[in-house]
């Protein structure tokens, strides 16, 4: 079976709608997180089909930059997390409210 | 398959080498050095890398006048007088916030070697968007640069606002990122490349019958710098930030963000998609409309001097979108020379807020400001100097950099939008004048009079911002020239 390139796209787009609308409206600091991997993974699949599509390999080779940068997003992300968690025993962004106005 | 090496120009890429390198050695002497690296060692390592990045662009500048602009790894990387000078403002940048740093380290006890380390890194990361011809390598000097700042955020381990600061950076940043990078994923689509100029030179030569992907992935990379340049509705992070960072981080921060992410937003908008410049000038319009009006209005109501400041570079970044709303030459040479200026005034303005802030960096009320000015005169005059530029009073810098965005609107057609922006800037002139009328006020039993020590490498920072508020304030031909030439070599 063939699947259309447009399938993969409207995926890609649909997962990054779920990612996007997750970072806007779930409080924990994790879930947020794991939602902003949800886009960055949206994105790769869109690459790839654009670059199955235009025949490129250009598109496949940016997939690798995004997976690093994702990992390195990771690393500081968790680290940023832990630091709050140590202090707070929560992840929740409600409770982080120290600043107002 | 074949698989060609792409060729390597050096010289271009010897800036983001030099600072990365250093920001390497100085990581591995943490790291493998049994005793704790120094403060001082950690400062001199950071300052001469600066020093030398700054060094690099006059050769860079004398190779550009000479030989013209050229694009270099498979034209990802560019090299032409626009980078070059950005470039340069970024090493100013770099080196000032080091010296401010350094005294802040000593003052709050913070091992200022792994701080250095993330800001080296964070500059190269700017430098690279400065020079990037191609989507992703934007993409990837946007992160590097902003992981850096992500944890430089977090690094006052004692205030609970800091790391607070820090996840909210984090998360709408790479929140953002995420979208810059769907966004080229979209033009990628549209267009065939990633490559700035084959970008453009693809929307040249071809008519999109359904332009609908390439608006979107356009948008959507607008979404993303807006985010970066904390243009309003995408502003709510830049408030809380300013205020949780460390206060050195938040000039630092201030300074090369903008300037990194202008250089980008001007290739990506005016060389890469200038064809469409009827479909998104409506837009930035409308963002350059709230940013000014809203940035400086909310700004009013603060008390905290580092949410007043972040309303402030909220107003700065409408002013600069000016320039890239007008899309000329003249344009993007006013957005370079605005970048040019408020990038040293704004670190040395906050250089002066970290002293204020005492030990503890906690002391941001404008009361605290009462009176500064009468009982240490040079301090107080220089934050009201600054104070003054930023509001853009005459025979300072601030006077010319907002005189040659608005002019460079107005030559397009665009006196409505400088009116409304002029606005902006009267609106933000409340603020601005409020803390300086507390800087001479009379101190009354609110003011918590203490003298504010002015240690040597901070002192030097405050007196190089003045000296180039007002120097080039008088006599601003020589900077706007350079501006003007750098913007004459910029690589369509």
């Amino acid at each position: 079976m063939n699947v259309p390139a447009a399938w993969y796209l409207v995926l890609g787009a649909v997962l990054f709608g779920i990612g996007a609308f997750g970072v806007l409206t779930r409080r924990s600091a994790l879930i947020m997180f794991m939602c902003i991997e949800l886009m960055l993974n949206a994105v790769t699949l869109t690459f790839v089909t654009f670059a199955r599509t235009l025949n490129d390999i250009g598109g496949q080779a940016t997939v690798f930059f995004i997976m690093v940068v994702a990992a390195a997003e990771v690393t500081v992300g968790l680290g940023i997390v832990v630091a709050i968690f140590r202090r707070r025993a929560s992840t929740s962004v409600d409770e982080l409210s120290e600043m107002k106005g | 398959m074949n698989l060609t090496i792409p060729s390597i120009h050096y010289l271009a890429i010897l800036p983001v080498m030099v600072l990365l390198g250093a920001s390497l050695v100085l990581l591995g002497s943490v790291a493998l050095v049994r005793s704790r690296v120094s403060n001082l060692v950690a400062t001199t390592i950071t300052s001469l890398a600066g020093v030398a990045a700054l060094v690099i662009t006059f050769v860079q500048w004398a190779y550009v006048a000479n030989h013209g602009a050229t694009t270099t790894i498979a034209h990802a990387v560019v090299l032409d007088g626009f980078s070059v000078v950005a470039t340069g403002v970024i090493a100013v940048a770099l080196v000032m916030a080091t010296l401010v740093a350094h005294d802040w380290a000593r003052r709050e006890d913070v091992r200022a070697a792994e701080y250095q380390v993330l800001a080296l890194a964070a500059s190269a990361g700017a430098v690279l968007m400065t020079q990037a011809n191609d989507l992703v390598v934007i993409f990837l000097g946007l992160e590097i640069l902003s992981i850096g700042l992500y944890v430089l955020a977090a690094f006052d381990r004692r205030r609970s606002s800091s790391a607070e600061a820090a996840l909210k950076y984090f998360l709408l940043g790479s929140f953002a990122s995420a979208v810059f990078v769907y966004g080229a994923a979209l033009v990628y689509g549209a267009t065939g490349s990633t490559n700035l100029s084959d970008v453009s030179y693809f929307l040249g030569a071809n008519v999109l019958l359904r332009p609908g992907l390439l608006y979107a992935g356009g948008a959507l990379l607008l979404v993303g710098f807006a985010f970066k340049v904390a243009a309003v509705p995408f502003h709510l992070w830049s408030p809380d930030v300013y205020q949780g960072s460390p206060t050195p981080v938040t000039g630092y921060m201030a300074s090369i963000v903008k300037v990194g992410a202008f250089a980008a937003l001007l290739r990506v908008l005016v060389s890469a998609l200038g064809t469409q410049m009827d479909t998104w000038r409506p837009i930035l319009w409308a963002l350059i409309v709230l940013t000014t009006l809203v940035g400086a209005s909310l700004g009013i109501v603060q008390r905290n001097v580092k949410r007043m400041l972040a309303y402030s570079s909220i107003n700065h970044a409408g002013f600069m979108l000016l320039g890239v709303w007008a899309a000329t030459t003249r344009g993007t040479a006013a957005t370079l020379f605005y970048a040019m200026t408020y990038a040293p005034l704004v670190v040395a303005t906050f250089a002066i807020v970290t002293l204020v802030g005492g030990r503890g960096d906690d002391h941001h009320d404008v009361d605290y400001y009462r009176g500064l000015a009468r009982r240490q005169p040079w301090l107080g005059g220089a934050l009201a100097l600054f104070l003054l530029a930023q509001l853009g009073a005459p025979l300072t810098t601030g006077f010319y950099a907002k005189f040659v965005v608005l002019a460079s609107a107005v030559d397009v057609g665009g006196s409505a939008l400088a009116v409304i922006a002029l606005l902006g800037a009267a609106i933000a002139a409340f603020f601005y004048l409020r803390w300086i009328v507390a800087l001479y006020a009379e101190g009354d039993e609110r003011a918590i009079a203490h003298h504010v020590a002015v240690p040597r490498a901070t002192a030097v920072v405050i007196v190089l911002g003045v000296a180039v508020t007002v120097v080039f304030g008088v006599w601003p031909g020589p900077l706007a020239a350079l501006a003007q030439h750098a913007t004459l070599l910029f690589t369509p």
